[in-house]
């Protein structure tokens, strides 16, 4: 007893600095994942087997985990379209004008996801599909993986025949869900700046589902390509040209430890106020917005809102030059690496203003709790969207395009000290 | 055409074309290309005035620059001799071929430029400057108060700050100002909106001269890439694309040696940057056919400097045979290419971009690097700083001296690139909405000032040059026109 009592113990199973250094900065003690501890941040495998039938544990009120049970809803390729798909169809039925479509049969609002489908499974209608464009190219992605692995381009069929259902060579095991791959429509016009292919990381926070409360991390950052895009076929192979993450940017041949090939997003802003104007680039953010808030509500049904868990997902968004974002994908587990010394430093505060909001006064928590910090703890982060505030009488609105829906509306290094959005969609 | 009616009458036709030139735009384009030429070529002076005086009038900065001159070619022809590389041949067609394939990715080429090293570095040029000296004027005594403590030792004029209040009248206090009045805490209806709706009205109106005085209170980030070009009459024509194109064959038939000075310049400044890495591309896009523009020769009419001259080999000395090298008279020096960089967040258009690179270096860039009197030529501008420093803060001044730490050994490298790679980008687009609006450069050195009075503080607790460089080694989170309005209209002189 005495000075330990009141300190909030530790686990993590995550070896990396900007979270190390965080929990100690808050005068936290480590402990061992077997002692009691009150806050675990742990990789997405120890939180399989945390709240798994068989070796599961029931966690107590004064324990928090930062990830929820079930967030392969939204962070497994497969089941993130799955989701959207069924979310977007029950809209429909229900005659939501959120639903609507246009002249050829597209979501006006909810196209955001390219068309994809799961393979093996879908094989036979990614044909049809195919064939109506046979000159599109497509992304074959592993359903389970990370950081671009396993990932690449076909633009012939024969290129994946072997995940054909009907294939007798094919020595594929369809049910297991390790072997799966989606197959998306390659978005072959992304924006360019500077002639180079970037996309779009985002980090948000969730701290509940139902209701569902969100945040978005105003310091996102753009991902540049090493190499100049072109969607030329010979460089289908070349992963160095089309895929962003930086843990294959990073053994090229151009990558620079400075920088890193990343920007960030006021910078992108600054960019396309300067050469598109204020409208569009106002717009799109808004709809960057948007599609984040609408892949939360696909999934908040499904997810197991268990109040012991917060999440922070790094979000991937690809803009065509159309000024369209699309969802690529979102990540559980969103990469604590450093590559460069901004990079630390982003990630330190990222971690830093994380915790301020799920571990509020960094005391032992209460799983408890309402949920609903202190604008002043936010740090960083702004309010995304707050159901309770949305359904409520008279929510509270800040002027538009003051502080700005997004990441740094000012285009500056220096933080932005907006005020937090509330966004409200009906 | 419209004049090609037969109701034209003899009688009327004066009026009739005067109305012409109205309604179809002319007059407003011919007013903004005689204001260009207003804002960029001295006033006619006395007519027995011979043209290097027109260049610049004090025989000793001539001289001055003709020795600077000398040396930087001494230091470009001896690395030329070194590396066996001539100043300037002829592409085999192969290699033609594949930098034509090559030119929107040049920065994905690695030659080996290990060996070159840049002609000079601004720390060479403030040598040189420290140094000048007016034949005419002998100043026995030592330094003290009563005279100058800083670097600069030539008697030039320079403003002091109630002269500057007024010719900067429009970042006064109680005047709206983008970079101020548009931040997060203020409503827009108090400024912003309405400096916006006039920002088009401008633009609609298409006059260089009102662009040039609403620019002042800064530019609206979406109407800003319009309002300079504006104001540098820059309209991008069929003729002028034609024009880059042509430059752009030239630098595939000839390498140059200084192609190889600019790649390793862009691959020393911008491609580190973490705000202009992404435009390494378009900047050899343009600093290589910047070389070749010989249309840049004009400027030299005007400036202090004069393009250096080559010979055909085994023709030296004879006129026939001189060249300019390079073509366009201008030698790049170390972080060169961050004068283009900062455009490349306004402009994607390579032929528009370059277009208004030029009007910017021959209207300001060049003076930031030559020798010359002139108000906005480098020297004044240190001159400025340090006087400034000197009478406003005359205790920061005197123990920077003390300790070996001369206020200019650091704000030198800021004025020279005009601060650019040391501001962040929005803050210096607003900076140079001001260098645009004042068609002065003086704003660099009140910037600079101002920027040692902010970190005054600190900067008086230092013991040493080096210390006294890391308080001022990032600037990256200032915000510059509170900066500039403080010091102006808010210390106490």
């Amino acid at each position: 007893f005495g000075i330990m009592a009141g300190k909030v113990k530790w686990v993590t199973d995550i070896e990396k600095s900007v979270l190390i250094n965080n929990f100690e900065k808050r005068g936290w003690i480590q402990v061992a994942e077997n002692e009691d501890w009150n806050f675990y941040w742990m990789s997405v495998q120890t939180i399989r087997n945390v709240f798994s039938v068989e070796t599961g544990y029931r966690l107590s009120d004064d324990q928090i985990v930062n990830h929820f049970p079930n967030h392969y809803e939204l962070t497994r390729k497969d089941l993130m379209v799955k989701n959207i798909k069924r979310y977007r169809k029950e809209l429909e039925k229900e005659g939501s004008p959120l639903a609507e479509k246009d002249e050829n049969g597209k979501y006006i609002y909810l196209d955001f996801v390219p068309v994809t489908f799961m393979l093996p499974a879908d094989y036979n209608l990614f044909v049809e599909e195919f064939r109506k464009n046979p000159s599109s190219t497509w992304i074959m992605k592993p359903c389970g993986k990370a950081q671009g692995k396993g990932i690449f381009l076909i633009n012939k069929l024969s290129q994946i025949k072997k995940w054909s259902r009907d294939s007798k060579t094919s020595s594929f095991v369809s049910q297991s869900s390790k072997e799966a791959y989606v197959i998306s429509l390659y978005i072959n016009n992304p924006l360019l700046i500077g002639g180079k292919k970037f996309d779009l990381r985002l980090y948000v926070l969730v701290s509940t589902y139902r209701p569902l409360r969100c945040y978005m991390y105003k310091l996102g950052f753009c991902r540049f390509c090493t190499v100049k895009y072109t969607p030329s076929t010979s460089e289908l192979d070349n992963m160095f040209v089309h895929l962003t993450n930086v843990a294959i940017q990073k053994h090229g041949d151009d990558y620079n430890h400075i920088h890193g090939g990343k920007w960030t997003v006021s910078n992108l802003r600054l960019y396309l106020e300067s050469t598109r104007g204020k409208e569009v680039t106002n717009k799109l953010f808004d709809e960057i917005h948007w599609i984040i808030v609408q892949s939360l509500k696909a999934v908040a049904p499904v997810m197991n809102n268990d109040k012991h868990c917060f999440e922070c997902y790094g979000y991937d968004i690809i803009i065509d030059d159309k000024l369209k974002p699309w969802l690529i994908e979102v990540n559980a587990s969103p990469s604590l690496t450093s590559s460069t010394a901004n990079d630390r430093i982003l990630k330190y505060n990222l971690i830093n203003d994380t915790l301020n909001i799920a571990v509020p006064n960094g005391e032992i928590p209460d799983c408890k709790w309402n949920k609903s910090p202190p604008k002043e703890v936010l740090g960083n982060y702004e309010v995304l969207y707050d159901e309770e505030m949305a359904q409520s009488d008279g929510p509270e609105r800040d002027p538009r395009g003051r502080a700005g829906q997004s990441a740094g509306a000012k285009g500056s290094r220096a933080r932005d000290l907006g005020k937090p959005v509330l966004t409200t969609w009906k | 055409v419209s004049l090609h009616k037969p109701e034209i009458k003899l009688e009327s036709l004066k009026e009739d074309i005067k109305d012409f030139l109205k309604t179809s735009g002319w007059e407003k384009k011919l007013q903004n290309a005689v204001y260009s030429e207003l804002n960029v070529f001295p006033l006619p002076c006395h007519p027995a005035a011979p043209p290097e005086h027109i260049k610049e009038p004090l025989a000793y900065m001539r001289k001055a620059q003709g020795s600077w001159e000398k040396r930087i070619l001494k230091s470009l022809n001896s690395m030329c001799t070194e590396l066996s590389i001539p100043l300037a041949q002829k592409r085999p067609v192969s290699e033609q071929k594949e930098l034509l394939n090559k030119w929107n990715e040049m920065g994905t080429d690695e030659p080996d430029l290990s060996l070159f090293r840049p002609v000079y570095a601004p720390k060479d040029f403030l040598e040189v400057l420290m140094n000048l000296r007016n034949p005419n004027y002998e100043n026995g005594e030592q330094p003290s108060f009563r005279n100058h403590l800083g670097l600069i030792q030539v008697p030039l004029k320079v403003k002091d700050i109630s002269e500057l209040k007024e010719d900067f009248s429009e970042l006064g206090l109680n005047i709206g100002q983008l970079g101020i009045d548009d931040s997060a805490q203020v409503p827009p209806e108090f400024f912003e909106n309405e400096h916006v709706r006039v920002g088009q009205k401008v633009l609609a109106e298409e006059d260089s001269a009102a662009a040039q005085q609403y620019v002042r209170q800064g530019c609206p980030t979406a109407l800003r890439a319009e309002l300079w070009a504006l104001i540098l009459n820059i309209s991008n024509q069929p003729e002028d694309i034609l024009y880059y194109e042509q430059l752009k064959s030239n630098v595939i038939q000839h390498d140059l040696l200084v192609d190889s000075l600019i790649y390793k310049d862009v691959k020393l400044t911008a491609s580190n940057d973490d705000y202009y890495f992404v435009f390494e591309d378009y900047l050899y896009q343009v600093l290589l056919c910047f070389s070749r523009d010989t249309s840049v020769l004009e400027h030299f009419t005007y400036s202090s400097a004069t393009p250096p001259k080559s010979y055909i080999q085994g023709k030296l000395g004879m006129e026939e045979y001189a060249v300019f090298y390079p073509p366009n008279g201008v030698i790049p020096f170390h972080g060169f290419s961050m004068y283009v960089a900062p455009l490349c967040f306004l402009y994607h258009e390579p032929s528009k971009l370059y277009q208004i690179f030029r009007e910017m270096y021959v209207r300001f860039f060049f003076r930031l690097h030559s020798i010359s009197s002139h108000p906005s030529g480098i020297v004044s501008l240190c001159l400025l700083f340090e006087t400034l420093l000197q009478t406003h803060l005359p205790q920061l001044f005197y123990h920077l001296r003390e300790i070996g730490a001369q206020p200019l050994r650091i704000s030198f490298k800021w004025m020279v690139r005009a601060f650019s790679g040391y501001l962040a980008t929005d803050q210096l687009l607003l900076l140079w909405d001001r260098i645009l609006g004042y068609n002065s450069l003086e704003i660099l050195a009140v910037l600079a000032a101002a920027v040692f009075a902010f970190r005054a503080v600190n900067l008086m607790e230092v013991t040493s040059l080096a210390a006294a460089e890391a308080v001022l080694a990032d600037l990256s989170t200032l915000k510059v026109m509170p900066l500039l309005q403080i010091f102006l209209f808010a210390t106490v002189t």
